[in-house]
């Protein structure tokens, strides 16, 4: 592989203090991202994929180990704006409208608020919520409130996209758009994305790649390359392919 | 349609609080003479309560009568003195709501970036609030001098004890996402604090507010007591306390015209609040 955008070395990462209780989350993690890619993260519960997650968005410092982040250190790039995140919840602020909500990361980065309001309508465009832009959050659906979400981390176009478990708490037919949309958006975007994720499907049909993690202690058990023809769309899910990568993947998990 | 609901069942139970008063006087008061109730009624109440006598019980109407009467040989009706002396006390309680609510604030915020100072100072601030105001107020005034500025510090010594817990719970209750996803944007603490606790926290300090507005008005008119401040609600309770036996009428109406002044200054809050937290999804209260 030539240039990364993210390189993980020997990372580990242990919780507890001294009490003895100790947890071993992550242990000895490998992994190169090369720009552009579509990463999933996927194992059983507390196999630390939030934990890896937030240890290169530097929202964890790990025990050990090195990260790099477009040659920097995490600490850099995250002062620097390199990231987007994205929870399982929308996280909107209640306070403010869809637009202000999306306006939020131009705001800290000291942007003309003219061009705050320019952009941040360009991007609920993208996510397809124009006309919602004086809502408050409360007055939208899940789905579009995570689609606010996704247009608020999309902001400041940042270089590497966090996505936790973004469409969890959403339902199957809601969690299937918003698949090809991110989709869409990934391409339009060419953003590099790290994407936690519980649902194989949805990982299969996403990633360029599924990391595969086995929990206590956490560690990566398998790297899938997923070489389902792009562009992606509803069709790629009846791919005699996408069922034997589906299988492969579910092969490990059972190992995990 | 709602606030007209709101506005008669409050009629209806002022109505009915009048029925009980009026009951209790009617069974147990002092004998109904025609010439002292404007329904001429004639009345030998069978039983005597002390409580219900005149004296302790007036008649509502007799209260209401005291309003129109002058309070002093001469002097101007009663409304108007009580009135001037609701806005003299209103104007100290405001000013010491803004004294308490100043530094409630800003205990608040720093107990909730010093985890050090919070566990050193909470105590003193929880002590300060358990030693009465009565035994605070007379400290007070000799300290700053007889005056308003002492009668305002003693309202915000009651106002900001409420705004600081009130303000430090809601400072810590954002979603730890919204501070992951802060500290994801590099957000400074300053626009951490602006962007994110402050408005979190805002409808929680404006239930601090709401107890603290009626909690200064209190604070005002015990603070005017051992002020020997004769202008406010606080000396009116005081003068016509002592002359009770001439004009039990004067005291309740004293009574009731504080009352309306905590009620207003509580309704000023909930206005101030509805502007504030405009297009947030709140439960009614």
């Amino acid at each position: 592989m030539g240039e990364s955008i993210v390189t993980l070395s020997k990372i580990g990462m242990v919780f507890g203090g001294s009490s003895g209780s100790q947890t071993v989350a992550l242990q000895d993690i490998d992994l190169r991202i090369a720009p552009g890619e579509f990463i999933s993260l996927i194992g059983p519960s507390g196999c630390g994929k939030s934990t890896l997650l937030r240890v290169v968005g530097d929202l964890l410092t790990p025990t050990s180990g090195q990260v790099q982040v477009n040659g920097k250190s995490t600490h850099q790039a995250r002062l620097d704006q390199d990231y987007g995140m994205v929870f399982q919840a929308p996280v909107l602020f209640e306070w403010r409208t869809i637009l202000k909500n999306v306006m939020l990361p131009l705001e800290l980065r000291g942007v003309p608020q003219n061009q705050q309001r320019e952009r941040a309508r360009e991007l609920l465009n993208m996510v397809e919520l124009t006309g919602f832009e004086n809502h408050y959050p409360w007055q939208l659906s899940g789905g579009m409130q995570q689609r606010a979400s996704i247009a608020r981390a999309l902001a400041i176009q940042p270089k590497l996209l966090l996505m936790d478990e973004p469409f969890g708490a959403l339902d199957e037919m809601t969690r299937e758009r918003m698949n090809m949309e991110l989709l869409n958006i990934w391409r339009q975007t060419q953003t590099t994305v790290i994407f936690v994720t519980h649902s194989i499907a949805e990982a299969v049909f996403l990633s360029t790649r599924i990391v595969v993690m086995s929990a206590r202690p956490g560690r990566i058990l398998h790297i899938t390359d997923v070489d389902l023809p792009q562009p992606r769309g509803e069709q790629s899910r009846a791919e005699t392919r996408y069922f034997e990568i589906e299988n492969a993947v579910r092969e490990w998990l059972r190992k995990a | 349609m709602k606030q007209l609901r709101q506005i008669i069942s409050i009629l209806i139970l002022l109505l009915l609080l009048a029925v009980v008063w009026e009951g209790i006087k009617w069974i147990g008061g002092d004998p109904w003479r025609v010439e002292n109730n404007p329904f001429g009624i004639e009345h030998n109440p069978p039983w005597r309560f002390k409580v219900a006598s005149d004296l302790n019980l007036p008649h509502l109407w007799d209260i209401g009568a005291s309003f129109s009467k002058p309070s002093r040989r001469n002097g101007p009706p009663l409304i108007s003195v009580l009135i001037q002396a609701a806005f003299f006390t209103f104007r100290e309680a405001v000013i010491g709501f803004f004294f308490g609510a100043f530094l409630g604030l800003l205990l608040g915020i720093l107990f909730a970036h010093f985890d050090l100072l919070e566990r050193g100072c909470m105590p003193y601030v929880v002590a300060s609030q358990t030693v009465p105001i009565l035994a605070i107020a007379p400290m007070v005034i000799i300290w700053l001098k007889a005056g308003w500025v002492s009668v305002a510090v003693i309202a915000a010594y009651l106002t900001f004890f409420p705004v600081t817990i009130n303000t430090l719970r809601g400072l810590r209750s954002p979603d730890p996402r919204a501070l992951e996803l802060m500290r994801s944007y590099a957000a400074s603490k300053w626009a951490v604090l602006w962007k994110l606790r402050l408005p979190a926290a805002l409808p929680y300090i404006f239930t601090a507010f709401k107890i603290s507005a009626t909690a200064s008005v209190v604070g005002a008119i015990i603070g005017e007591l051992p002020s020997g401040i004769r202008d406010g609600l606080g000396g009116a309770i005081l003068n016509f306390n002592q002359y009770y036996i001439s004009g039990p009428g004067r005291l309740w109406a004293a009574i009731i015209i504080s009352a309306l002044v905590g009620m207003a200054f509580y309704l000023i809050v909930t206005l101030a609040e509805r502007v504030a937290l405009r297009g947030r999804n709140l439960v009614e209260e």
